[in-house]
């Protein structure tokens, strides 16, 4: 049934008159779903999208600092690393080498920079792992044993924002899921409509030796190609609204991210497909239940 | 071809075919008559499928028509041509594809059948009305192209329920020999019909038997016709 659907039997569709109102609802109801669909992938795609940059931005490494007079910069160093290691959720703690801590500095300062004529403070790499370690006890802890040390953690903050990104790119999906459910709903009614009004053509065609798959496919093409229509037109119609949307900037933040990058942009065009998938499904039931019906 | 055995047939309270048994022989040309009401109707469609006896057995072709799904009812609905008592035709086709439905819906090849329905529609005199939608017919246009529709796939039975209903005379003399014609080509026909005039003169163009029914009963009309 599928390869006739895609083929398409011009014979066998004629037979099904070609019907007004649920011809229209169908055509409405998944452009409608279509447009909402799109906004609601958009949704879902940018939260993702901040999510994951937040969440990698997390797992970077926090940043112990340590300004000390010079002579006491090493002992200090060794100190505050040996509490870091005796702390738990701090999965690694390394001292940055000089050299680095060069690389670091080059973009302000240049190349060939000489850091024992500077004043540079001793950087620390401080890797969480999964639980995390309590920033305010550290911090009290370092505050006695190493008086130049200062914890910068300040990608901490955002873990509550990451989860909020993350639940609306759940609901996201959620609306999505919601959204080809109410078009089934929809279109499952228009098509029982469709199959009620034209119970005598059904007769008809039973009385002349057609077979029940015979008729279901002539509804189910119908309403497959309106819905994959209807759906393709909505689609256009919020590709449009999000293109419209301001461009996203560095700091733009999330309203003005709220678009489809790259390649993102064909899964929009996986929406008519599903819609006349949905269509496909709910109207082969409907029609086969009320075949069975109509007996 | 099609048999009857014992065949009874109730619907809520009343009864209204008891102890029915008949047997149409392949190439045999019957009448089936009596008043309105009597169940002419009611024996063709347990006959085609539509209905099923509530005591007895229909065979045709010689399968019980009791065991069969839907799939194997639209099957014998093709080997029996059926003109329906009201002539049922879907009213957004022109009158050429409405003859056609029963190649359309077997899935046959139309371009290859068009010879075929043209040469049928000029034999039920309807070429002319190809384009014409079913409400634009006359009664006795909608009776031909019924008939016309009940034999595009060449069926070895024809069932005709009232097929002169609502035509005049000559049109009646028509269609009786269309009828006639497809029993001399072998066909198994069977006609409903309280038109006695039409009995009459079929008796001399064919062979053919009258059944009538009475009382609930199937009996075989004398000489008297
Ligand atoms: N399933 C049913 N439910 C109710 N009534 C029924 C049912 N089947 C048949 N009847 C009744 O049985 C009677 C016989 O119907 P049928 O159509 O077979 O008669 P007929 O001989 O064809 O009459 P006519 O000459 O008027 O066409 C009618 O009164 C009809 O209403
Ligand atoms: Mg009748």
């Amino acid at each position: 049934m599928l390869r006739t659907v895609l083929i398409g039997d011009t014979q066998a569709d004629r037979v099904v008159p070609p019907s007004g109102f649920t011809a229209q609802l169908t055509l409405f109801a998944s452009g409608a779903m279509a447009f909402l669909a799109v906004f609601a992938l958009a949704l879902s795609l940018a939260s993702g999208r901040l999510a994951d940059r937040w969440a990698s931005e997390l797992a970077r490494s926090a940043t112990l600092r340590i300004t000390a007079p010079e002579d006491q910069v090493a002992a200090q160093t060794e100190v505050a690393l040996r509490i870091l290691r005796q702390t738990p959720g701090v999965a690694r703690a390394r001292a940055l080498s000089k050299q680095e801590q060069a690389t670091l500095l080059a973009p302000w300062f240049g190349p060939g920079l000489d850091l024992d004529a500077l004043p540079v403070p001793q950087l620390i790499e401080v890797k969480e792992d999964e639980q995390g370690y309590d920033a305010a006890g550290l911090r009290l802890r370092l505050s006695a044993e190493v008086p130049g040390a200062v914890l910068d953690d300040h990608t901490r903050w955002r873990k509550p924002l990451v989860d909020a990104a993350n639940s609306l790119r759940r609901l996201g999906w959620i609306s999505i899921l919601l959204i080809g459910g109410a078009m089934a709903a929809m279109i499952t009614l228009a098509a029982n409509a469709a199959l009620a009004a034209n119970a005598q053509v059904i007769e008809v065609l039973r009385l002349v030796g057609a077979h029940d798959s015979y008729i279901a496919g002539a509804f189910v093409r119908r309403f497959t190609l309106r819905a994959f229509i209807g759906a393709g037109i909505g689609v256009v119609l919020g590709l449009a609204g999000v293109l419209l949307l301001p461009e996203a900037s560095d700091e733009g933040g999330f309203l003005t991210g709220l678009g489809f990058h790259g390649f993102s942009w064909l899964w929009p065009l996986l929406i008519p497909l599903l819609g006349g998938a949905v269509a496909f499904a709910a109207t082969g039931l409907a029609a086969r239940r009320r075949l069975k019906e109509l007996s | 071809m099609i048999e009857l055995d014992d065949v009874g047939y109730s619907y809520g309270g009343g009864e209204l075919l008891s102890h029915v048994s008949v047997r149409l022989a392949p190439g045999s040309f019957h009448f089936l008559t009596g008043p309105s009401g009597a169940g002419k109707t009611t024996l063709l469609k347990l006959c085609y499928g539509a209905l099923t006896p509530t005591s007895g057995v229909v065979r045709a072709f010689d399968g019980d028509l009791r065991g069969l799904d839907r799939g194997q009812t639209a099957l014998l609905r093709r080997r029996m041509g059926v003109v329906h008592q009201d002539c049922r035709f879907l009213d957004h086709l022109p009158l050429a594809d409405n003859i056609a439905l029963p190649l359309i819906v077997s899935g046959r090849d139309m371009a290859q059948e068009s010879a075929n329905l043209k040469e049928l529609m000029g034999w039920v005199g309807l070429t002319a009305r190809a384009d014409a939608r079913p409400p634009e017919l006359s009664g006795g246009e909608r009776q031909r192209a019924a008939l016309a529709r009940a034999v595009i796939l060449s069926p070895d039975v024809v069932l005709a329920d009232e097929p002169t209903g609502n035509v005049d005379w000559e049109m009646s003399m028509r269609l009786l020999t269309l009828l006639v014609e497809l029993n001399k080509m072998g066909k198994t026909v069977l006609i409903a019909s309280h038109d006695l005039g039409l009995i009459r003169a079929a008796k001399s163009q064919v062979q053919a038997r009258v059944l009538r029914i009475s009382n609930r009963q199937l009996q075989l009309a004398g000489a008297d016709l």
